[in-house]
């Protein structure tokens, strides 16, 4: 039972970085690598200004800002440097890896006996585990707020349209770098509030840590498409956290198995995959009979 | 009636610039757009008729000659700040619509071409009963698909809504990009018909190329004939309706 709820918390606190990619992956429409490296500098950015003596709250914040500027960074390079945006990504990615060891002046850094953002007084009076399930409830809900209300504003429209239909954005006077440079600032910002998050909630930073979440990020999008089917924009945005959550308890099904928590990485790109290839298993086994209306990867 | 709204001046773009195979497209072209005009435009593939869009829609910079909207300088205006006077219809229906987005939505972010977009609430529904009496003049039951996402509408509602999106918000000049070519012929006359009523009511300024002489002739007060980067042929009023089909095939033939 601990298990499952200690998954729930961690899907829900790995939302924030589905969501954050869902705004480019899903919306502006591009892969953006970046993600790796933005994920370990919100965490490098929190821990060690908490180790510094900042509150907790101010430093999820400013590893909001940090990765902001990673997100401008790469936006800067695909719109006005004109390089391919997963070129741009990885330039991003491998600079931060070194801006991180520069932030943490070492490759791992320890919470041990600092103050969290999970060792508040309501959240530690709280069962074993329930702390990040609340924690994560709470970011996920403001998040996602936020993001329908953002969404459904004149400039969350122009938003949409320039992933939508970029010459048509441009033809109606969007300005479509502008639309592609805040998705990427807005996105990269969530994902490092998640590093933050997480490193708060391990206790520590690590330099390796950002190594896979791309595929993470993906798996809960992904996952979330493939079992709730068609759904309205506002729908689908909940449906990234709710797969998300599934992911964790996929992973604590597999290492229940007996697996170790080091392959994790390739179990995560297995999952990715067989999800992905899943319409087309579907079509060459003609399963539509068997798994429903629910396995529809449209958009 | 007569008062110039857009001149081309001296309009010269190059291919290939600083290079041994650099080619001019447009050759010193000039053309002035009068107030209410609806010129349309033929010419052989080649002839610069889409390089004369792009420059006008200020996705082509010149390499020489400038533009003058109302006689003030538009030739450094990008094609972002040109939304504010100019719509235009592109020739693939996949291009003139947000295929994700619903046919309501696709309208509202027409209505604000050109302006800037703020963190406002969009106000789809305030506007719903307009969109839908708008929709509605088009004639091919494009009212009954407001909430539909545009991808799943047919190419000649796409085409419709793509003209309606157009229109939406008054262009001081509208530019026409073989609107109708990918449809089928039935649909094509239906929305050039409604193209030219709407044009025609609302006194819309309007450019419109075409590989169809008939059209040509049929629609428009002017028709510019583009041959190798300049004007060959410029008919206006009597002169162009006295053109038949078999005079203007001659202006194709070398």
């Amino acid at each position: 039972m601990n298990l499952i709820v200690s998954a729930i918390g961690q899907g829900l606190l790995w939302a924030i970085l589905g969501l954050g990619l869902f705004l480019t992956f899903r919306i502006l429409d591009f892969p953006d690598m970046t993600v790796e490296g933005t994920f370990p500098l919100g965490a490098a950015v929190a821990v060690t200004a908490i180790v510094h003596g900042m509150s907790p709250l101010m430093a999820t914040f400013l590893a909001f800002l940090a990765g902001m500027v990673a997100g401008l960074i790469t936006g800067l390079l695909y719109t006005k440097g004109k390089i391919p945006i997963l070129l741009a990504g990885i330039l991003t990615m491998t600079a931060a890896y070194s801006i991180n060891l520069r932030i943490m002046g070492k490759s791992n850094t320890s919470l041990l006996g600092q103050k969290t953002l999970l060792k508040t007084k309501f959240l530690s009076s709280l069962p074993t585990y329930f702390d990040s399930v609340f924690l994560g409830m709470l970011i996920i809900a403001i998040i996602t707020i936020i993001l329908i209300f953002f969404l459904q504003t004149d400039l969350g429209q122009a938003f949409i349209a320039t992933g939508d239909n970029e010459k048509m954005a441009k033809s109606l006077g969007i300005h479509t770098d502008n639309m592609k440079n805040m998705g990427l600032m807005v996105s990269n910002g969530m994902v490092g509030i998640c590093g933050a998050l997480i490193a708060q909630s391990n206790g520590y930073a690590d330099i390796n840590m950002g190594i896979g979440t791309i595929v993470i990020a993906l798996a809960s999008i992904i996952i979330g498409e493939v079992v709730f089917g068609e759904l309205t924009l506002n729908q689908r945005l909940v449906a990234v956290t709710l797969g998300s959550i599934i992911y964790r308890l996929i992973l604590l099904a597999v290492l229940q198995l007996g697996f170790s928590a080091n392959d994790l990485n390739v179990l995560s790109s297995i999952v990715l995959a067989l999800c992905m290839m899943l319409p087309q298993f579907k079509k060459a086994l003609h399963l539509d009979h068997i798994l429903s209306k629910g396995v529809r990867v449209d958009d | 009636m007569t008062k110039p709204i857009l001149a081309l001046k001296n309009i010269v773009t190059l291919v290939n610039k600083g290079t041994s195979s650099e080619t001019e497209i447009l050759k010193n072209l000039n053309l002035t757009i009068n107030d209410g005009d609806f010129i349309t435009i033929v010419g052989a593939n080649g002839a610069g008729k889409s390089t004369l869009f792009n420059v006008i829609g200020g996705n082509l910079p010149v390499d020489s000659g400038e533009i003058l909207l109302h006689d003030q300088d538009i030739t450094t205006q990008n094609e972002e700040e040109r939304t504010k006077f100019l719509s235009r219809v592109f020739q693939d229906p996949k291009l003139g619509t947000a295929p994700r987005m619903t046919v309501a939505e696709n309208l509202l972010l027409a209505q604000k071409r050109g302006e800037r977009r703020l963190l406002k609430p969009r106000q789809l529904k305030q506007n719903m009963a307009e969109f839908t009496a708008l929709a509605s003049t088009m004639n091919n039951g494009l009212e009954q698909r407001m909430n539909t996402a545009t991808g799943n509408l047919s190419g000649g509602q796409r085409q419709a809504l793509s003209f309606l999106m157009a229109t939406l918000k008054r262009p001081d000049v509208i530019l026409l990009d073989e609107h109708t070519a990918a449809l089928d012929p039935r649909t094509s006359q239906e929305l050039l018909h409604a193209t030219n009523k709407r044009i025609n009511e609302d006194h819309l300024t309007a450019l419109m190329i075409t590989h169809h002489l008939e059209d040509a002739l049929k629609y428009g007060n002017r028709l510019v004939v583009l041959d190798d980067g300049k004007i060959k042929a410029d008919f206006k009023g009597v002169e162009k309706e006295q053109l038949t089909t078999d005079r203007l095939y001659e202006y194709f033939e070398l």
